[in-house]
């Protein structure tokens, strides 16, 4: 077949875009398994994280801009664990889902009058110009990114860490516990303050990577921001409260979007790429509420 | 109280210190729900104290008071004072709690749905500080008092039994290595022989563990026959307290917790101003 060529590069390039969404989502996954809050603020913190290291690495070597990224990225989870969710404690899911709205106009705002709202240029010194693969395979090879293949190895090994963390430690295994349980996990001692502060750090950490994934393919602006409603359909499909799920999810949003625009979109003249994922989670939404990989509900008295 | 079991009850205290003193307690939910109207109780170093009551009577919010668990339903100590050894635990967190030995089995089970036994009971240590070694021993030890956990061990707690999973609620308070257990309600929902089974293990990690416990009960008959002291809660307040036997013994309980009698359950301030009426006529 002539055609396997550019729908091979197609393919690849969504579910390279489709690792990005899977970051953002990944970032909700986390708080939500662990406080039960469902954090529309991630897009914001994605947005700041990028923001803070890229002022920072002007006038900082950028490995050190990076750690001081990560502290920032600390403080905002400490500020936020200390004015929101702990005045919050035992309300509602719907008003701490307002209070993370809350959050969200703070951070961006707050953000872009400290750090300025310009488009800045993220450099991480990767070869901007494409690789071309099985060139002796296909006539002019299959085109990739380099910026799409390290924000995929860099994602992968963040999700191995994370499963490594969640499962053979101390702190994992009460993370764990907090997400399914967290007044019987006060009960048997692990402080709730704490795990909220790692959780929320973690999540600010996993930002920080999605920040810097999508910021030097787009440029550090606003819009990333917005990269927080790419994630909604890849968590509907993936499922809230779990991490392959989200990467899963992320991966056939992105590759779904790339391949409904090639293969649909000219029948209807184009732009499906931007709601197609949409559809997709309504449809998932219908059949199976819990998303694709959601953790099984355990329902025995 | 008559006076040989009050003389027995000084004795009692006299040999063992106070573990836990609750002193006239009062608990508020929502800032307006007056649930605790004035309770104060008494639990002895090593001793198996009961807390009983019909439902709704405050014995969780008793418990949860105590360890601090009422925050998160928005219930607050409004008046009293709670001690443990000694130390004023009131504006203590539940963690801090736990580290000092003091640890609550909820009503309910409550296990972690999503780990399994063993992950369950390991969380249970989440607050030692003495190592592997030690905590794999008693991980063994709590095999040795609950053998069916070690054959579930494998298993996502959300599908073990539900005397599996009182047993792993039990066994993962024992973890914390604990002075006192709070136990609320451990029958609930149990077939009968089961709950012996348990209240029997219980007995012996009373005598052999030395752990104290002070148990909330709705099953008079069953906490009475393990316990060695009680105390009947209604409507918010302490209405009779005694040893075990005294209260056994005791006609009003017979009759309204026991079923020992054919009137069925009416509460104790009716039969009081009942009898009261009774003797001015
Ligand atoms: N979170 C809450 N908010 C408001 N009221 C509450 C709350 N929890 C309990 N109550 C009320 O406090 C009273 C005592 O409840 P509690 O759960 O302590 O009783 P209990 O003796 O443990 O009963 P049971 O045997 O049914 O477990 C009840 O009237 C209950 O309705
Ligand atoms: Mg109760």
């Amino acid at each position: 077949m002539a055609e396997l060529g550019p729908v091979l590069e197609v393919l690849l390039g969504g579910l390279m875009s489709g690792v990005l969404y899977a970051l953002v989502a990944l970032g909700f996954v986390l708080i939500f398994k662990a406080s039960g809050v469902f954090n529309f603020a991630q897009g914001a913190m994605v947005l700041f994280a990028a923001l803070s290291l890229v002022r920072l690495s002007e006038w900082l070597p950028f490995p050190l801009a990076f750690l001081l990224t990560i502290v920032i990225m600390i403080a905002v989870a400490w500020a936020v664990e200390r004015l929101v969710l702990r005045p919050l404690v035992g309300q509602h899911g719907l008003i701490l889902f307002m209070a993370t709205i809350g959050v969200t106009f703070f951070l961006d705002g707050f953000g872009q009058t400290i750090w300025g709202s310009n488009v800045y240029q993220l450099d991480l010194g990767i070869p901007a110009s494409p690789w071309f693969l099985l060139e002796n395979v296909f006539p002019g090879g299959i085109l990739v990114s380099p910026i799409d293949v390290f924000a995929a190895a860099i994602a992968g090994s963040l999700v191995l860490a994370l499963s490594i963390f969640f499962h053979s430690t101390k702190i994992g295994r009460a993370l764990r516990a907090v997400a399914d349980d967290h007044q019987a996990a006060q009960s048997v001692g692990i402080p709730l303050n704490q795990i909220w502060l790692i959780v929320w750090s973690t999540a600010g950490i996993v930002a920080l990577v999605a920040g810097m994934a999508w910021g030097s393919k787009l440029g550090v602006q606003f819009s990333l921001s917005l990269v927080a409603l790419k994630a909604l359909p890849v968590l509907i499909l993936g499922g809230l409260t779990s991490i392959p799920g989200a990467i899963v999810g992320g991966l056939v949003v992105g590759a779904g979007e790339k391949l409904a625009e090639l293969y649909i979109g000219p029948l209807i003249g184009g732009g499906i790429e931007y709601w197609f994922a949409y559809v997709l989670a309504l449809a998932v939404l219908l059949v199976r509420p819990q998303g694709l990989f959601g953790e099984k509900i355990i329902e025995r008295v | 109280m008559s006076a040989p079991a009050e003389a027995a009850v000084l004795e009692a205290s006299a040999a063992a210190p106070t573990a836990l003193a609750v002193n006239n307690i009062e608990v508020v939910y929502d800032h307006v729900v007056l649930v605790l109207k004035g309770v104060s109780l008494e639990v002895p170093e090593r001793s198996i104290v009961a807390l009983l009551g019909a439902n709704g009577a405050g014995k969780t919010t008793t418990l949860k008071a105590i360890s601090n668990l009422l925050h998160a339903e928005r219930g607050e100590v409004t008046k009293g004072s709670i001690t443990f050894y000694g130390e004023e635990v009131h504006r203590l967190s539940p963690n801090e709690l736990v580290r000092r030995g003091c640890v609550q089995v909820m009503e309910g089970r409550h296990c972690f749905a999503h780990l399994t036994v063993e992950e369950n009971l390991l969380t249970g240590a989440f607050t030692r500080k003495d190592g592997r070694a030690a905590i794999q021993a008693d991980l063994e030890m709590v095999y040795g008092y609950f053998p069916r956990l070690r054959e579930r061990r494998k298993s996502l707690a959300g599908y073990t039994s539900g005397g599996e999973q009182q047993m792993c609620a039990i066994g993962r308070a024992l973890m914390a290595r604990p002075r006192l257990i709070l136990l609320d309600e451990p029958s609930m929902g149990l077939a009968p022989q089961l709950v012996e089974e348990i209240f029997e293990i219980v007995d012996r990690l009373n005598r052999q563990e030395n752990v104290t416990f002070l148990i909330a009960e709705q099953n008079t008959n069953l906490a009475l026959r393990h316990a060695r002291y009680g105390y009947i809660l209604e409507n918010g307040r302490v209405v009779l307290d005694g040893p075990a036997e005294a209260l056994r013994d005791n006609e009003d309980v017979k009759e309204f917790y026991l079923g020992l009698s054919g009137s069925g359950r009416k509460s104790f301030r009716e039969i009081k101003s009942y009898k009261r009426r009774k003797r001015w006529l």
